[in-house]
């Protein structure tokens, strides 16, 4: 996996908390800095994509490892 | 900047939701968003929430134990009946990582989604805006079609 900067466990959270969250820890790192989030949720997968494309942040990579989805994202 | 506007009428835990969901969502992908809740939606503004759900006149609700196919529908109206599908919601909210409402609503307030109560509503019902949280402003049918007449998305809930 890429280097990122910040990291946001959002294991065991239901929609739309880790797309809430995560928008929150985006908020807390400059921009251009990478954001790892880690969900358990498997609609995050679309969702992460699909907040990606709205809000202009980067969705660097979307992957499954051993049963988590793992985003990273790039702040714009 | 888009914008969403909801009109939420529903006061029960379950049809609470919806409302919050789509306006936090909304606000975190860069949506201005209001919600106008008006007759029992009013519910979901107390500082305190005491909202329940009732699987009575609701038979697409699943229930525990597949309750929903063989458990006889006036015995839902039992005392107390509610109460305890309510408890029983609530920890299975709890058990698959679902927000709380309160949380659901804090985001939404700290993601400037604005709130408006229906004035009507509120005098209809003699309630106390003193039993609503702060944050909240008190409007008509014409103040919402200010912003809703611009928006990109309007729902009823």
């Amino acid at each position: 996996m890429a280097n990122f900067d910040a990291e946001f466990d959002a294991s065991g959270l239901n929609c739309p908390l880790p797309i809430l969250k995560a928008k929150k820890a985006l908020g807390g790192i400059e921009s251009g800095k990478v954001l790892h989030i880690i969900a358990t949720d498997p609609g995050s997968v679309k969702d992460f994509d699909a907040f990606a494309k709205q809000t202009g942040h980067e969705l660097l990579e979307s992957r499954e490892e051993g049963g988590k989805f793992h985003f990273l994202i790039k702040k714009s | 900047m888009k914008k969403l506007a909801i009109i939420a009428t529903k006061g029960s835990l379950d049809w609470a939701y919806p409302p919050f969901i789509l306006a936090s969502t909304a606000a975190a992908l860069g949506y201005e968003v209001q919600i106008f809740f008006t007759f029992y939606g009013l519910q979901l503004l107390r500082k305190k929430l005491t909202l329940e759900v009732t699987p009575l006149g609701n038979p697409g609700m699943p229930m525990p134990m597949n309750m929903d196919r063989w458990f006889p529908t006036f015995m839902l109206a039992a005392p107390g009946m509610q109460s305890i599908m309510t408890s029983m919601m609530k920890k299975k909210m709890k058990d698959k990582g679902v927000a709380s409402l309160e949380e659901l609503r804090e985001l939404c307030l700290e993601a400037d989604v604005k709130f408006v109560a229906c004035q009507m509503t509120v005098d209809l019902f003699d309630m106390n805006p003193k039993d609503f949280i702060d944050n909240v402003e008190y409007a008509g049918a014409a103040a919402f079609f200010e912003f809703a007449g611009d928006s990109d998305i309007c729902l009823y809930v």
